[in-house]
């Protein structure tokens, strides 16, 4: 195996997350008296969900994309088991979840055509097509709404991540052919979109003082948002070169645009909560909450940065 | 031979219970980690059997025995040999009828070999997510073997993802809250009101979505 740009930036995420452990350690030495808990669960499992990516990327493409289309699945099983939903719709989210593995096939199969419509066409047509088969009107259009909701949201917002992998993309400084570049473009994104999600978190922490939606999510602080988004978007610069074609330009925009973006996916899911009447999503990812807490950034990031490099790179 | 089969199949179960279902636990640490013991739950669904038998470690499963109706479960040979052999069920006689001796003659026996037994009190699954009357056939056992913890536990979400008279199954997250051991009250009928009250109490601990 050569080493490849890609390899070097795994290796440095893998460096990062053990300063980062490294350091929890020495708070948890250092404050013996205060509750480091959640901090720590927290590491523990971006260790866990840090070697789940790394394996999926050194594996092989379809590896990767069957994580993807996995985390799809668990990401919609919350949001059902979370949402109000009717009796007589249980073969309409039987139908609704057969979406998620015809979806990833497309990305799969590099159909791009198929891809980009597959759920806001025909999922978006089929799905009240079989709903009204039961012929319960009451609660039909809320029932219908959320259910392409959080298709739209879970399932066709994060296949874009998995389809960066099969985007054949050109363009000066591209690494080892379509495949690598296609995986640093996803490690980009990846990488960027939580790291900026714990970057606003720390800045906020630190600096926080005037809150941006208090009545959504009252921790969400301008010198949390604008601390992360400097912090992300230098970073972006500095990586890009490593594992994407953008030039400095295009790194700090694109930077710029994951950090925005992932705030807005963050709070978006923070008010569907607040809605729901629920704290977190669920609790498959100890110390983070559900899977949707971890991936609510990338709901927002992914269609927005795939498009970004599909009209400047291909 | 059948041990093997068991071991598979639960292995299957898991899989499907785990990933396909998904199960967010409260107080893990409540449920017995040897017999003798009584597990009892809410029954809304035919996946409850197996996810409460998905609770324990593997290592535990020759100790399972579910409490089941012997004219559903034996209903057929091949049922019969399935429940009897792969499920491990006590078979309860429910008509009256027909039963001379003590009905549940098995369900002693097995807690003196220090097996667990899991007990559906609602009897049957009835309408899913909503509980039924609890029967007394529970308390009788309690009674007769009162050094035997008896660990109330809530089930949700299983009666959604595959209700009564359903063979689609729809994967939704199952929450199941685990109650502190009830110990012998002295009489049944106190027996029977701490156990309404424990199940009113973990049924009441979170609001579910709604599911009309």
């Amino acid at each position: 195996m050569t080493l490849l740009p890609i390899h070097i930036a795994i290796a440095g995420i893998w460096g990062i997350l053990v300063i980062a452990s490294l350091i929890v350690f020495a708070l948890t030495r250092l404050q013996p008296a205060t509750d480091h808990s959640e901090l720590v669960q927290r590491t523990t499992s971006w260790w866990a969900m840090i070697a789940v990516f790394t394996a999926a990327f050194l594996l092989s493409r379809t590896f990767s994309i069957v994580i993807f289309a996995l985390v799809s699945f668990l990401a919609f099983k919350e949001y059902l088991s979370m949402i109000p939903t009717r009796r007589a719709d249980r073969r309409v989210l039987f139908f609704a979840y057969l979406a998620i593995p015809v979806q990833y096939y497309w990305v799969s199969s590099e159909w791009y055509g198929m891809f980009a419509v597959f759920i806001p066409v025909y999922m978006f047509l089929f799905l009240p097509f079989v709903m009204l088969l039961s012929q319960q009107t009451e609660g039909f259009l809320k029932a219908v709404g959320t259910l392409n909701w959080g298709l739209m949201l879970c399932v066709f917002s994060i296949s874009h991540a998995a389809f960066l992998l099969v985007l054949p993309v050109d363009g000066p400084g591209s690494v080892g052919g379509t495949a690598a570049s296609g995986a640093g473009l996803l490690l980009f994104l990846v990488f960027l979109t939580q790291f900026n999600d714990v970057a606003q978190y720390t800045w906020g922490k630190l600096f926080g003082r005037h809150k941006i939606v208090p009545q959504v999510s009252p921790k969400k602080t301008w010198e949390g948002f604008l601390g992360g988004m400097l912090t992300t978007t230098v970073l972006a610069v500095l990586v890009a070169p490593l594992v994407t074609p953008f030039d400095a330009l295009h790194a700090g925009i694109a930077g710029a645009m994951i950090a925005g973006a992932g705030f807005i996916g963050d709070v978006t899911v923070s008010a569907v909560k607040r809605d729901l009447g629920v704290k977190d999503t669920g609790a498959l990812i100890p110390g983070h909450g559900g899977i949707m807490d971890r991936i609510d950034s990338l709901t927002f990031t992914a269609p927005l940065f795939f498009h970004f490099t599909r009209y400047l790179y291909t | 031979m059948t041990r093997a089969l068991q071991f598979l199949f639960f292995v299957l179960v898991r899989i499907v219970v785990l990933f396909v279902l998904g199960l967010n636990v409260r107080r893990r640490e409540l449920l017995p980690e040897d017999g003798p013991a009584i597990l009892v739950a809410n029954h809304n669904s035919h996946l409850d059997t197996l996810v409460m038998m998905s609770l324990l470690p593997l290592s535990k499963l020759s100790s399972l025995r579910p409490v089941a109706a012997a004219d559903y479960f034996l209903k057929t040979r091949a049922m019969a040999w399935f429940s009897l052999n792969i499920l491990r069920i006590i078979p309860i006689d429910r008509s009256r009828a027909t039963r001379r001796e003590d009905p549940l003659a098995a369900c002693h026996e097995a807690l003196n070999k220090r097996e667990i037994l899991i007990l559906f009190p609602e009897g049957s699954r009835g309408a899913p997510e909503e509980m039924t009357a609890l029967k007394k056939g529970i308390a009788h056992l309690a009674e007769k073997n009162p050094q035997v913890p008896v660990i109330p536990v809530f089930t949700h979400g299983l009666g959604k993802s595959l209700p009564k008279g359903s063979f689609l199954l729809v994967p939704f997250f199952c929450d199941i809250f685990v109650g502190a051991p009830i110990a012998w009250p002295g009489s049944r009928d106190a027996f029977m009101t701490t156990l309404g009250v424990r199940f009113a109490e973990l049924s009441t601990e979170k609001d579910f979505a709604p599911w009309e």
